[in-house]
């Protein structure tokens, strides 16, 4: 047994190879599938030495059809397993959107309530690695738009660990978005650390002055930036989304009641974006608590450039979250 | 269109006479701006107007007397001139025109607040339109809004003196806002009064035939501006019964202090609403003379707003006492941290019964209501009593 209150220090790759290792010996009906996770390890080497372990029914390598191999787990949901299906990055779950959109997402409705589709479909995503235009998306916006499905942000190492158990007792299909960026990131989880709730939105670090609300891989710059504030005496708020469908709304407007202010963070582009939902949703529910306008940073709206510092200059880092508060509360 | 009507400045006014208009047909006004001047009972006002337009009409005729509610001019608001100028330029009319209209119009201020400060604002009635704001482009935020209310929190709370120190730099423009302030003031000395304060009252008739009489007999020797009224004869009697009882000459600051000197306020109402409690100072050791000189010299000044410091602070006791002709009996409201208010109404006449014969004297009703912390109804008495009795021998005084 491990000792209460000790933690451990882990890489968020890490976080998520024990979640899926946990996963697999928690329950037989759960599998890996996707493409390379197997003999290669996973293109982000998050499964590497899990065929080993589990075998091949357990491990499954797929063909290179997002759309025949995401149907294939959709399938298998319906028949009663435990898919965990694995699409190597976010860009080429659009060959599998229709899966999603039109089966995963629709059938327990279409059924009248009678098809279950517990799938869970993990994706990497994000901007950071140098990957260029195709392969380096935000796409959370676009599946968070969609009825049906649950959309989760993994932006800690705790919820790197535990999401995806909590995702498996989910009857219906559940997206994870995982960051690459955050891959080699080394954080402090409860040595004990496991299932996490898939429901709410959390603090992450408490403030009076102004609420950072973010998800993903900006939830770690809103917290450095939150640091850096802090040394000059403003206390913001970081609440991390972690559910963009539904969206656990008290949390966030309970947070801007208190700070009555709001700056949205995230990497996806601005327009359309999760922000722009719960900046609609705080002028609906909160508008009267407010002390100055919404604002909000979201990634420049081009193809994300290839180059390290143009690709850096996208993305909102804790620097611009930093003058986007002082901005907010300071003025002359 | 807008029709600017005789205002009602009190529930007891029932008509106003325009002594003068200080806008013509024409000009630009705002919300706030100062228009007429109307003559009531109460005396001279400023009136202000409540919108913001241009002048059209001015339907009254400067020394007219009509009642409350009477139209007295017509404006346009802003808005409809502004529309009214659009769609004249939309229907392709001379292009001098509408510039002409709009000329005189001047869009108020948008004020930029935060709807958390407008909120809060409303729930502390504070108005926005006189806060800074240091948000995003001089939005008012929350905090501004918030240091307002403490800041207006504070002002009624300090003596009224801070009100009256402020020398206004022209008196008629600045009128209005002290007297606003003074109403504020009041306002809260006497919730604190009626808050804290267990009052009690005592009430006595006394017969004023002897000390009017007295009052004419030293008149005749005295040229008009020297004149003694019955006033005179109040303060100083209130000054000699505080002596003779000086638990009432006292504050009430945790727990009674007696104070040494006799500083007697005497309220002193203002033209434009509320009052100022100047203090006349060691009152006991002051001739009538005296004393009535201070009156003709600080009444104008009060009304003027006009006071010095020194003159409303250290009151120890007030005096009210209404005019001839008014209400014949008063119950005051003390003025914390004193301990009582004497209360006098206007003398009349009335059927006075003295051994066992009936007659007809003017009657002047005391009362004194005190704190019942400080004091007894027996000690309240005495006082009265007292004060009564330096009335019935006016030569002493």
């Amino acid at each position: 047994m491990e000792q209460a209150g000790s933690t451990i220090k882990l890489t968020y790759r890490e976080a998520l190879k024990q979640g899926i290792r946990e996963a697999l010996k928690k329950d037989d009906r759960v599998f890996l599938m996707g493409e390379d996770v197997g003999r290669y390890g996973g293109a982000f080497a998050v499964s590497k030495g899990l065929l080993k372990e589990f075998g091949e029914e357990r491990i499954m390598d797929v063909p290179l059809s997002e759309s025949a191999f995401t149907g294939a787990g959709i399938g298998a949901a319906l028949a009663g397993l435990r898919p965990v299906v694995e699409i190597m990055t976010v860009n080429f779950s659009f060959l599998a959107m229709d899966q999603i959109v039109n089966n995963a997402a629709t059938l327990f409705h279409m059924s009248g309530g009678q098809l279950n589709v517990p799938v869970v479909i993990r994706m990497s995503c994000g901007i950071g690695r140098q990957l260029a235009a195709q392969h380096s998306h935000s796409w959370e916006p676009f599946y968070a738009a969609i009825p049906g499905l649950k959309v989760l942000a993994v932006g800690t190492h705790e919820d790197a660990r535990g999401m995806l158990l909590t995702a498996l007792q989910d009857p219906d299909p559940v997206l994870l978005f995982e960051y690459t960026y955050l891959l080699n990131v080394e954080g402090e989880i409860a040595s004990n650390a496991g299932a996490v709730d898939i429901i709410t939105a959390k603090v992450r670090r408490e403030g009076t002055d102004v609420s950072i609300i973010t998800y993903g891989a900006a939830v770690p710059k809103a917290l450095a930036a939150a640091d850096e504030l802090a040394t000059t005496g403003i206390r913001a708020e970081v609440v991390d989304l972690r559910v963009l469908r539904p969206l656990d709304e008290e949390t966030f407007l309970a947070s801007v009641r208190k700070t009555h202010r709001a700056l949205l963070v995230e990497e996806a582009w601005r327009s359309v974006s999760v922000s722009s939902e719960v900046s609609a949703r705080i002028m609906e529910k909160a508008f009267y608590e407010l002390d100055a306008p919404v604002k909000r940073l979201g990634g420049v709206e081009v193809p994300i450039p290839y180059p390290k510092h143009l690709e850096d200059a996208c993305l909102p880092q804790p620097n611009d979250i930093v003058n986007a508060v002082k901005k907010m509360l300071q003025h002359d | 269109m807008i029709e600017f009507r005789m205002p009602s400045l009190g529930a007891d006014m029932e008509a106003g006479t325009l002594v003068e208009w200080l806008v013509k047909p024409g000009d630009a006004v705002r919300r706030g701006d100062v228009i007429a001047l109307v003559d009531t009972q109460k005396g001279l006002f400023d009136i202000e107007v409540f919108e913001d337009g241009t002048v059209e009409n001015l339907v009254l005729k400067e020394g007219a007397k009509v009642p409350v509610g009477t139209v007295m001019a017509i404006l346009n608001g802003t808005k409809e001139v502004v529309q009214k100028a659009t769609k004249l330029e939309e229907a392709g009319a001379a292009r001098e025109m509408p510039r002409e209209v709009i000329a005189p119009v001047q869009t108020p201020p948008e004020i930029k607040a935060s709807p958390l400060a407008r909120r809060i604002a409303k729930d502390l009635s504070i108005d926005l339109s006189i806060i800074k704001g240091t948000g995003e482009e001089g939005a008012i935020t929350k905090a501004d809004v918030e240091n307002a209310a403490a800041e207006k929190k504070q002002t009624p709370e300090q003596e009224m003196r801070a009100e009256t120190a402020q020398q206004p730099s022209s008196p008629k423009e600045k009128t209005a806002a002290t007297a606003d302030s003074i109403r504020m003031a009041v306002a809260a000395a006497m919730s604190r009064a009626n808050r804290e304060i267990p009052h009690y009252y005592l009430e006595t008739k006394i017969d004023m035939r002897k000390a009017l009489a007295w009052l004419a007999e030293a008149n005749k020797q005295r040229s008009v501006k020297q004149r003694l009224l019955p006033v005179a004869l109040y303060i100083k009697a209130v000054a000699k019964a505080a002596a003779e009882v000086p638990q009432l000459n006292a504050y009430w600051e945790d727990g009674l202090q007696l104070k040494e000197a006799i500083n007697i306020g005497v309220v002193i109402s203002l033209r434009t609403g509320g009052i100022l409690i100047p203090a006349l100072r060691d009152a006991e050791k002051k001739s009538i003379d005296e004393i009535m000189e201070w009156i003709n010299e600080i009444i104008p000044r009060a009304r003027s707003l006009n006071l010095r410091s020194s003159d409303i602070t250290d009151t120890t006791i007030t005096l009210t006492s209404l005019a001839e002709g008014s209400a014949e009996t008063v119950y005051g409201v003390i003025y914390p941290p004193q301990v009582a208010l004497v209360g006098l109404g206007s003398i009349s006449e009335q059927p006075w019964a003295e051994n066992g014969m009936l007659d007809v004297r003017p009657v002047l009703v005391a009362t004194l209501a005190a704190d019942h912390r400080a004091s007894d109804g027996q000690i309240g008495s005495r006082f009265l009593m007292a004060f009564k009795h330096y009335l019935q021998e006016p030569e002493s005084l």
